[in-house]
């Protein structure tokens, strides 16, 4: 069996990055304008909730700067600091700090307080909160001694004395308890006095341990039992601390008639002698303090108690006040008459019959009923979990998003078979076979489903980047984020971070002018990036936009000269400049900036994108700003495609490439060249592409009339036409990747198998159409726009 | 008869933990997120000791132990706040509002179940 302290302590983490994310929504809020409580009460738990779970795991340094962090927030929820805008940077960079703090805990690596303390101080400077709050924190990680195999009650390790958690009256062994509920009667009371002489200070038990006596004077006010103190458990946590005696004073119990059931007439005389000192016994009425009167004497002061205890009972009152509930008593008692059927009377005010009960006794039978009315609620109770959620290990995941995967293939395989032994379409075999293709369609979906997650904390991470990287350059930037609930499969989350960390970076550096041009052409002072998340057709687009500059085509087409990436004299489209930025080793700055100079270019970008099926395209307008626009298949493991037979070879088209199909006539093709043909489709002229030579299947035909030819589209609008010999169908495919077991092939995206055990490539149409028109150079790529 | 505990806390790591403590001294347990949730939970339940967290979305402490006071059933319920605070204008608060007594958070185990203890039984 696992620790379960080390699942809860994983669990923690977890929960920290959620209560991270709503930190920095709740101060996204803030800094929108929102100053309500709720908004303030959002960050403020936050920080709360996390500090808390460190505290229980000793994550000290955690615990320090959430706690002032904290400290700060609390000023704010109280309204006596309001935060400006520079205060909700601050707490912005704060939050951002505690990130760090919660991921260096979990990793068990250090931040050091060089990093921490700065912030803090100026934090404090800010709110005018002091460090000194933090001497109130108790650090004392929560160290579980469990007996799991006992379980149970006995599962009580140090808690001697109580053989089982029953309630008192079914235990057997009240002697111990003497002078509580099972004492017949006052006269025994006054029997049990005097008391054993008090013995001197410093006597010594049977083990040798020094033994303190006590004399205890304990007589609650009304108010303690409203708070839903029992003075009968005190006394219980009395006894646990060593040998006591209990007296109950009853004096100032009034008749029947008199009594209000809902105050307390009882005081009580204890004597206990324990190892423990008077601060332990004082801890006992902790929760009570305030709420009785309590006088604590050692055993030197015992004498004159003693004296006290042996005088006639009226004496022995010690601070009660009849009086004055005497005095309420009369005109409380036709509303004591109307409430008493259903009020559960609190156990001294228990039914007293007359002047001269056996108060003791009857309250005992009350707790009886108590204990059995408990009993029976525990009985019929069934533990109530929190709201149902589960944690899986991801690998699991994976494992059933491969079977699923197989499934698909299995259904493929058993589709084909089942079409191959002719069968009529009404057959229960054909019938039955279309409702499994669905159901391992919901199957598919449902467990993609489990892999998704909003990209919010991806977003999140950025404002954090945008954050540091404009403070780092002295720009006054704001991100804007949308669609944060789109969901993407986690593996891609986690693979963006890096590539939309650098194109962050990249638009505040580069995008982004300096505030002084800015205000120079008339603009904002304050630059704006944008981060959207959408689903389109069938993939997701994450959008990088700034408001900045635009591209410098004229720079960049001159560094491109000098770099010699491109010929002097090259004609170049405005797209294709742009597309210069995702060539290696290309870099737009004239000076190696500390941000963007990391050696990591946008070529690196663009193939960690290709690297999860994605593509990436800018589009810019100058003096407007830039956007750079990513789209990712929904997932990793699956695609829609279309089967087509290209020179004896099957590949696969994935369906959301392909904008429409058709067959050629003479009068849609135009010939460039000798081996060079544009398509003309409403209106528009696109490439032509020759699938198979492209592949290197066969020789490029000499004409293509009559032929089949997929429109492929791409985000930018750029467009192709790829020459195919059949299609076959259209299906779903399981994507089974090429690079790790072979590596990266230009135009291919992965393989499949197919429904008759078949591989077939996978292609991947816009890379395809990049390289080759790349490749062929075939000058007017778009000439107007179709359709 | 082992005792019945209500936890009601927004962190699930701290109900993790109060769950973990409790079961493993033998109690009954049940659990809430926030004193919405602590209300519904309640509803048809009655606890031996109730454990709550102060600062709760919906509902914070103080409101459910008002709305657990308000209710006759439920008025001698040993409610315990839980606090990282160990200042006592917090235990003021929160004995104005109706708690029993009060746990420090991070809370030691044993004292926890000492406390309940100490208003249970």
């Amino acid at each position: 069996m696992s620790d379960p302290m080390e699942e809860i302590r994983a669990s923690y983490f977890v929960e920290c990055e959620e209560l991270l994310e709503s930190l920095q929504d709740g101060l996204q809020q803030m800094d929108d304008g929102h100053d309500d409580s709720e908004t303030i009460n959002v960050v403020f738990r936050a920080v709360h909730s996390i500090k808390g779970g460190a505290g229980a795991f000793g994550l000290d340094d955690l615990v320090k700067f959430a706690h002032r962090f904290e400290t700060a927030m609390d000023e704010v929820r109280a309204g006596r600091f309001v935060p400006d805008s520079a205060a909700i940077k601050l707490f912005f960079q704060c939050a951002d700090i505690l990130a760090d703090l919660v991921r260096a805990a979990r990793d068990d690596a250090v931040i050091p307080e060089s990093i921490t303390n700065p912030v803090l101080d100026t934090l404090d400077e800010m709110v005018g909160t002091s460090e000194e709050v933090e001497e109130e924190i108790e650090f004392a990680p929560m160290v579980l001694n469990l007996d799991l195999g006992g379980g149970g009650a006995s599962g009580l390790p140090d808690l001697p004395g109580l053989p089982a958690l029953s309630g008192l009256p079914d235990l057997p062994g009240l002697p111990d308890l003497p002078g509580l509920p099972d004492l017949p009667g006052l006269p025994e009371l006054d029997s049990a006095l005097p008391l054993p002489p008090a013995s001197p200070a410093g006597q010594t038990d049977n083990s040798g341990n020094q033994l303190n006596h006590f004399r205890i004077l304990f007589s609650p006010e009304n108010s303690l039992y409203s708070s839903g103190n029992e003075p009968l458990y005190l006394l219980r946590a009395l006894r646990d601390l060593g040998e006591i005696k209990v007296r109950c004073d009853t004096s100032t119990l009034p008749g029947l008639g008199d009594l209000n059931p809902e105050n307390g007439y009882l005081s009580w005389i204890i004597e206990l002698s324990t190892e423990e000192n008077q601060t332990t016994v004082r801890e006992v009425f902790e929760f009570v303090d305030g709420l009785c009167d309590l006088d604590i004497a050692t055993a030197d002061d015992t004498a004159l108690i003693a004296e006290n205890a042996v005088a006639p009972q009226p004496e022995l009152t010690v601070t009660a006040e009849p009086d004055t509930s005497a005095a309420r008593l009369p005109d409380l008692v036709p509303e004591i008459a109307d409430i008493l059927p259903d009020v559960t009377p609190e156990p001294e005010v228990a039914p007293a019959l007359d002047k001269e009960p056996e108060p003791m006794d009857t309250s005992t039978a009350e707790y009886d009923a108590q204990s059995a009315a408990g009993a029976q609620s525990s009985a019929k109770a069934t533990p109530t979990q929190p709201r149902a959620t589960v944690r899986v290990d991801l690998e699991r995941i994976d494992r059933l998003v491969n079977l699923v995967g197989e499934l698909v293939i299995n259904q493929a395989m058993l589709s084909q078979s089942v079409a191959e032994t002719s069968l009529p379409q009404n057959s229960p075999v054909q019938t039955g076979l279309e409702e499994f293709l669905q159901l391992t369609r919901d199957i598919q979906e449902s467990v993609m489903m489990i892999r998704a997650q909003p990209i919010k904390s991806l977003f999140q991470r950025m404002s954090r980047i945008v954050r540091e990287s404009s403070a780092m350059l002295g720009k006054d930037v704001r991100l804007f984020t949308d669609g944060e609930n789109t969901e993407v499969d986690k593996t891609v989350i986690e693979r963006l971070a890096d590539p939309l960390t650098h194109m962050i970076r990249n638009a505040v550096d580069h995008g982004l002018e300096s505030t002084a041009d800015r205000i120079a052409t008339g603009k904002e002072p304050v630059g704006h990036v944008t981060l959207t998340a959408n689903h389109r057709s069938g993939r997701i687009v994450i959008d990088v936009t700034d408001d900045g500059a635009g591209i410098n085509r004229e720079k960049v087409r001159q560094i491109a000269i000098n770099k010699e990436l491109i010929a002097a004299d090259a004609q170049l489209s405005d797209t294709d400049i742009d597309n210069l930025l995702f060539l290696p080793g290309f870099s737009t700055a004239d000076k190696v900036s500390n941000l963007s100079g990391r050696g990591v270019g946008m070529d690196v970008v663009k193939s960690a994108i290709l690297g999860l099926g994605g593509r990436i395209s800018i589009s810019s307008v100058e003096g407007k700003g830039t956007t750079f626009s990513i789209s990712l298949p929904l997932t990793l493991a699956v695609l829609d495609g279309m089967v087509v037979q290209v020179a004896g070879e099957t590949l696969v088209v994935p369906l959301n490439a392909i904008i429409e199909t058709l067959t050629l006539t003479e009068d849609d093709l135009r010939a460039l060249g000798p081996q060079t043909h544009v398509v003309q489709i409403r209106g528009g002229f696109d490439p032509l592409l020759d699938l198979g030579a492209e592949l290197g299947y066969r020789a490029p035909k000499d004409s293509y009339i009559g032929d089949i030819v997929l429109l492929i589209g791409q985000e930018d609008g750029k467009r192709a036409a790829l020459v195919v010999d059949a299609i076959e169908d259209q299906r779903q495919v399981v994507i089974k990747g090429l690079e790790a077991s072979y590596g990266r092939v230009a135009g291919i995206a992965a393989a499949t198998i197919l429904g008759d055990g078949q591989i077939a490539l996978i292609l991947d149409p816009v890379d395809l159409v990049s390289e080759a028109t790349g490749r062929t150079r075939v000058p007017p790529k778009h000439l107007s726009i179709a359709g | 008869m082992s005792l019945e505990v209500l936890a009601v806390d927004d962190s699930r790591t701290m109900r993790d933990m109060l769950n973990l403590a409790l079961t493993s001294a033998g109690f009954t347990t049940h659990l809430a997120e926030d004193g919405v949730h602590g209300l519904e939970v309640l509803d048809g339940l009655e606890p031996n000791v109730i454990i709550t967290d102060i600062n709760m979305p919906r509902m914070d402490g103080f409101g459910f132990i008002d709305a657990v006071r308000s209710q006759e059933k439920w008025r001698g319920i040993p409610i315990l706040v839980l606090t990282t605070e160990s200042a006592s204008e917090l235990k003021v608060k929160a004995r104005a509002a109706g708690a029993t007594g009060w746990i420090v958070k991070p809370f030691d185990p044993s004292k926890l179940v000492k406390a309940i203890k100490m208003v249970a039984g």
